[in-house]
């Protein structure tokens, strides 16, 4: 009962002056502050400065197609950021990514097609491959206690040369043949890889998705049980799992998470060109770490959202086709990346800092 | 200083098979490091067992394998009479042990409420929606924390803005609300000024004076004479002393704690070094109330453990 009258060390309590009628040390901070001190509030403002400058530079992407294939190329970086953001508010990261999204597209091409299947059997079997990758990386994570980049680092390389290797034994070649006519073809294609009409603007199937993927991502997050435990398990783990947070569960659930957003990824990559190339996908790993990072997730774990990365792959999608509108040498694209990554982080920091201070 | 000591009946011996839990001659070694061995411990319902012990005399592994972070390789691990292996905290949590850590009570970035339900969320809805009941659990961490005379503006604030009292404190209510049996509180005023850890020894005999066994890890005789029923002395993995309140005094304990033997053996060294005042210092022959080198079999008569 004495515990608010006398003052707490100064380190972890800074006695706030501001009157308040039951504690008397926390003064409320203006709205505006508490608004910056979420995590996406910072990328939110990054996106539209970006937009704005788009728009103002490059008068063609004022269409409305423009747009769609602007969300288009968002969504497919996006519905990928997703998984990877929540794994990295989980304390780690996941360097295999970007192969396992060619993994999986080459495991439903390469079984549909050699073994004369219907599509939905390799489909289903991508999936499997796809969660139990996701799988191997959590579990060799929580049994050796290794850093999440060795292991994935290592994930990583393995399956970039099984990728190659594995479609040059099987096909001859270093692309999977065209499934185009095989039977379930046109049914999963309509699941990952439509489009449909908005008002005469032909828009892509995964932007849908990829919002109701980040819908789903957010409510699970804040108001649910495994949300707390993501926090959690990112924010502290020995804490976690001494008042008994299952974290080995999470952290390998959240490696399958990864593996589900690579099968659909990988999905939509197959279906929407018919064939897979096989030394693709190396590199993409980082975007989407990238857009989880400018989307306001700590690196280290702990804190962010699912709406920040949201914001970050639109950037991203913003940014590359922006730079082809404007007219500019699209090699320009990696370079304004890294300095969006850097200017994102810095906001970031920033942001926070100010709204946290007290 | 004994007399804010005052729900305290020091002369009731605990009964025997009255343990929430026991060790009985447990150990614990990691590798070829034998970290802890011999040790004779009970912890009894509506009595404070005080855990003492120097850095690195084996009190973060006692504790770490009743709260079942660990496990021990010696002896045995009793809980209500039933000899238990716990492979996690989750086991332990179940069988009503509570651990309360110095220094992994919480996690610093999340708020206050998610916090005090962290591992033991309340939901609400059938299976596919199922989500948290936030409001109820907002409720109930502001009705438990006022109970403990914590009053937080807001609940949404990080943990890691409190101050180190009221952190453990938070975890004291949890570990309470959450139907504890045994406490196990790890140096909770290690880190604290003098009023905090007033507050912090209030709530070790509030949750004593509700029937919980509580185990006290601390190195501060002081602290732990001002709570404790029996004390149990730790050194270098042994038991070095084992006595309820009656037999031993505070001033024998903090002689036990500050090295005892060891600081009188010095005392002869130091004496022909000019300058070095001995005279304070207690004589060998001081210290030889109820000291016990387990596994021997006990030195005095009353000892709860000795028996077994």
């Amino acid at each position: 009962m004495s515990m608010t009258q006398h003052a707490a060390p100064a380190v972890t309590t800074p006695p706030a002056p501001g009157a308040k009628q039951t504690d008397g040390r926390t003064r409320e901070r203006p709205l505006l502050l508490r608004l910056l001190a979420r995590p996406e509030v910072g990328v939110f403002l990054g996106a539209v400065a970006v937009f704005v400058f788009f728009l103002i530079a490059a008068p063609s992407l004022r269409q409305g197609s423009s747009m769609a294939t602007v969300l288009y190329q968002a969504s497919t970086i996006g519905i990928m950021a997703l998984p990877v953001a929540l794994l990295m508010i989980g304390g780690e990261f996941d360097l295999s990514a970007g192969v396992a999204v060619i993994t999986s597209a080459l495991t439903a091409a390469m079984l549909s097609y050699q073994l004369t299947l219907n599509v939905w059997m390799g489909v289903i079997v991508a999936l499997v491959v796809s969660l139990a990758v996701g799988a191997f990386n959590g579990w060799m994570l929580v049994k050796t206690g290794l850093p999440s980049f060795l292991v994935t680092l290592g994930t990583f390389l393995i399956l970039q040369g099984i990728n190659l290797a594995v479609t040059k034994l099987v096909t001859g070649n270093v692309a999977t043949d065209d499934i185009s006519n095989m039977d379930g073809f046109d049914q999963a294609r309509a699941l990952f890889a439509s489009s449909f009409d908005v008002g005469g603007v032909q828009v892509k199937i995964t932007v849908v998705w990829w919002l109701v993927f980040a819908a789903l991502a957010t409510w699970v997050l804040l108001r649910t049980k495994y949300g707390n435990w993501i926090f959690a398990v990112g924010g502290n783990k020995d804490s976690a799992r001494a008042v008994g947070v299952p974290v080995k569960f999470t952290k390998i659930t959240l490696f399958m998470l990864v593996g589900f957003g690579a099968w659909f990824v990988g999905m939509h990559q197959l279906f929407s060109f018919n064939t897979v190339q096989s030394g693709e996908g190396v590199g993409q790993e980082l975007i989407y770490i990238a857009a989880a990072v400018i989307g306001g997730c700590l690196l280290t774990g702990g804190y962010g959202s699912a709406i920040g990365p949201v914001f970050g792959a639109f950037m991203f999608g913003m940014v590359q086709q922006g730079i082809v509108y404007a007219g500019w040498n699209p090699d320009w694209f990696k370079a304004f990346l890294g300095v969006m990554l850097l200017g994102a982080v810095l906001i970031n920091l920033w942001v926070q800092r100010t709204a946290t201070r007290r | 200083m004994t007399t804010t000591h005052g729900a305290v009946l020091p002369d009731t011996a605990p009964q025997q098979d009255g343990a929430l839990v026991e060790l009985r001659n447990a150990g614990k070694s990691y590798g070829n490091i034998r970290a802890l061995h011999g040790v004779d411990l009970a912890v009894h319902p509506g009595k404070v067992t005080c855990v003492l012990g120097d850095n690195g005399a084996g009190k973060s592994t006692l504790i770490k394998i009743i709260s079942g972070l660990h496990q021990h390789t010696e002896g045995e691990f009793l809980v209500d009479g039933e000899p238990v292996r716990f492979s996690t905290p989750r086991e332990a949590l179940d069988k009503g042990i509570a651990a309360v850590y110095q220094d992994l009570a919480t996690v610093p970035l999340m708020p206050v409420w998610r916090n005090f339900f962290l591992g033991s969320e309340l939901t609400k809805g059938p299976w596919p929606v199922r989500r948290l009941d936030i409001a109820r659990m907002k409720q109930t961490a502001d009705e438990e924390l006022r109970a403990m005379g914590i009053v937080l503006d807001d609940l949404e604030q990080p943990i890691g803005t409190l101050s180190g009292g009221q952190r453990q404190c938070v975890a004291i209510a949890r570990a309470v609300h959450f139907g504890a049996r045994v406490l196990i509180l790890d140096e909770p005023t290690a880190a604290l000024g003098v009023k905090q850890s007033g507050v912090v020894l209030k709530y070790i005999a509030a949750a004593r004076d509700r029937g919980l066994g509580v185990i006290f890890i601390t190195h501060n005789p002081h602290h732990a004479y001002m709570v404790g029923d029996h004390f149990s002395v730790l050194r270098l993995g042994t038991l070095e002393l084992s006595a309820d309140r009656s037999e031993v005094s505070l001033e024998e304990l903090t002689n036990h704690m500050a090295g005892g033997a060891e600081l009188a053996a010095l005392k002869h060294e130091l004496a022909q070094v000019r300058g070095v005042d001995v005279e304070e210092l207690p004589e060998e022959e001081d210290l030889t109330a109820p000291v016990k080198t387990s596994p021997a079999p006990p030195a005095y008569p009353a000892s709860p453990e000795g028996t077994s």
